[in-house]
């Protein structure tokens, strides 16, 4: 394996995978992948269909338990995490085939969003009294921020449903973002897009990235964009990691071109 | 007409009745999007505790409590056992598994109280009542002001609190639910309990009238027709269909009956859900489905 060393050392690492092997039944899905990802950096993960990518993602916030390996977050190690745990500790994501709550509108799902951000007591909220009203416009206005950072807001009313597939993930990311989260795991926030769309989708991730100092993980297959937003590039392969590194380097590591491209044998 | 407006208050009165049954289908299905076939069950197996600690000797509020703090063991297990192996599945499956949990509660509550029917006297007296010239029945009007409370208290529940949009979070997508922070299992059990309690109401108030048996469990086929009126996912849609079935049935009876030699009371109801079906299929409350193609 022609490993490209990793940017480890640069920054304070945020998430660091040790060992993760999981597999379903007999499938392996995942074998042995460790990397690190540094705090405020922008990481993507790449690879062919199939390779694990999702399934990498679903470890992270515990939607999936690995047999083997660990993972730490924000300096807590730990083997198995459920999602809501995984939510609590500050990781926020979108799904590869969006999980919006279809039936409500913009507004109501960028709110679900700020779902832990409320301390009220559902007694104090059913009667609105204590500190419920005053929350509660708190979280309306958090949510009006994000949805005006992502510039959703001639939708914010409309049925999440009735809009088109770009503006659905549009909201899916305004949902995880407003939950402040430390750590973002985009699952293919691109697929599907025009050209204009993804210049759109692409100038979000990175102003979120620098404005609330955001972590991001995302998994993307235009290698343009991945290249043009990226600090840091882990290729996956049937399972396996087969680069990690800056992604000029990556680009020229001969296993990622062989992967991508097939090489005569 | 005066006898019309007896005829349609008797009939809405009785109409609430099926309400009460709606609303514990509609709890399940806010928070899980599944028909809770189970639901007839529940409303047997807290009438039959109740009665049967009554028959013991127990208190009434005791054993109104005792049978509570039964329902919540009962949604904590069914929780435990049933829905959290079987989370992120298919709609379908979850049907099916209140399909077969309806069965193992009928079977347990029998198996704990015994098969025998049971009457249950709960102190107020089902004659009626003389309200501005109209006969009324006492018992409606209590159960009438039963179901109020009920739509009170759930409707602040779901409409004011975070649990209500976590409910409806939770019915739609399971795994997005959850990546937000929802926890499936405390919203599942909270949901179970409330039905539970739901269930008991509707099974003292049914109970008292019918006796507490087995064709208990029965009454919710009534529910049907009030949920396709009203709408599966409407707690206000609960209590407008089941008046609209209550009163409509009633005056069917009064009014068209005699030109088919009676009897029309137990099947109108269908007939006017069938209706509903072709021309509102999502009821007059319901969320509409709403698909891009």
């Amino acid at each position: 394996m022609t490993e490209v060393v990793a940017p480890t050392t640069r920054a304070e690492t945020l998430l660091q995978l040790d060992g993760i092997s999981l597999s379903f039944g007999g499938v392996k899905a995942i074998t042995d992948i460790s990397f690190a990802v540094a705090r405020g950096e922008i990481c993507a993960l790449i690879g062919p269909n199939g390779a694990g990518k999702s399934s990498l993602l679903n470890v992270i916030n515990g939607v999936y338990r690995p047999q083997v390996g660990s993972v730490t977050f924000d300096g807590e190690v730990r083997r198995h995490m459920r999602p809501h745990h995984a939510a609590q500790r500050g990781i926020a994501r979108t799904f590869q085939n969006i999980a919006l709550f279809k039936g409500m509108t913009v507004l109501d799902n960028v709110l679900t969003g700020r779902n832990l951000k409320r301390r009220s007591t559902w007694v104090e909220q059913a009667l609105r009294i204590g500190r419920a009203e005053r929350e509660d416009d708190e979280q309306r206005s958090r949510a009006e921020d994000v949805i005006e950072f992502l510039h959703i807001q001639p939708w914010r009313e409309t049925v999440v449903g009735k809009l088109p597939y770009g503006l659905q993930k549009r909201v899916e990311l305004a949902r995880a973002l407003a939950a402040e989260p430390t750590l973002l795991l985009l699952d293919e926030p691109m697929a599907g897009m025009n050209a204009a769309e993804k210049r759109d989708m692409s100038r979000f991730i990175v102003d979120i990235n620098r404005e609330y100092g955001t972590t991001v993980v995302l998994i993307e297959h235009d290698i343009g964009v991945v290249m043009g937003i990226s600090d840091h590039v882990v290729v996956l392969d049937y399972g396996r990691k087969i680069a990690d590194g800056p992604p000029e380097e990556v680009r020229r590591n001969a296993e990622v071109i062989a992967a991508y491209l097939g090489t005569r044998h | 007409m005066d006898f019309f407006f007896e005829v349609l208050i008797g009939g809405l009165l009785s109409g609430v009745m099926y309400s009460l049954v709606a609303i514990g289908f509609v709890l399940i299905y806010k928070a899980s999007g599944v028909f809770n076939f189970a639901q007839g069950a529940l409303v047997l197996f807290a009438a039959l505790t109740f009665v049967s600690l009554v028959e013991r000797g127990v208190a009434f509020w005791l054993a109104f409590g005792i049978t509570m703090a039964a329902m919540l063991l009962l949604a904590l297990g069914v929780e435990r056992l049933v829905l959290r192996p079987l989370a992120n599945r298919s709609h379908i499956t979850l049907f099916m598994a209140t399909l077969g949990l309806a069965y193992i509660i009928e079977g347990a509550a029998q198996a704990l109280w015994g098969a025998q029917v049971h009457g249950l006297e709960l102190g107020i007296e089902d004659v009626p009542l003389e309200v501005g010239g109209l006969f009324v029945s006492q018992f409606d009007l209590f159960a009438a002001g039963t179901a109020a409370t009920l739509v009170l208290v759930l409707s602040l529940l779901f409409n004011k609190t975070r649990i209500g949009l976590s409910l409806r979070a939770v019915a739609d997508d399971t795994l997005a639910a959850q990546a937000v922070g929802i926890r499936l299992p405390r919203v599942w059990t909270a949901v179970w309990a409330v039905a539970g309690l739901v269930a008991l109401i509707t099974g003292l108030l049914w109970g008292a009238r019918l006796g507490v048996q087995f064709s208990l469990s029965l009454v919710v086929l009534k529910a049907l027709p009030v949920l396709i009126i009203g709408g599966f996912s409407s707690v206000g849609g609960a209590i407008a269909g089941g008046l609209i079935v209550g009163a409509s049935e009633k005056l069917a009876e009064i009014y068209v009956g005699p030109l088919v030699d009676g009897g029309i009371e137990n099947w109108f109801p269908y007939i006017l859900a069938t209706l509903f079906l072709l021309v509102r299929p999502a009821g007059l409350f319901g969320e509409r489905a709403i698909e891009r193609v």
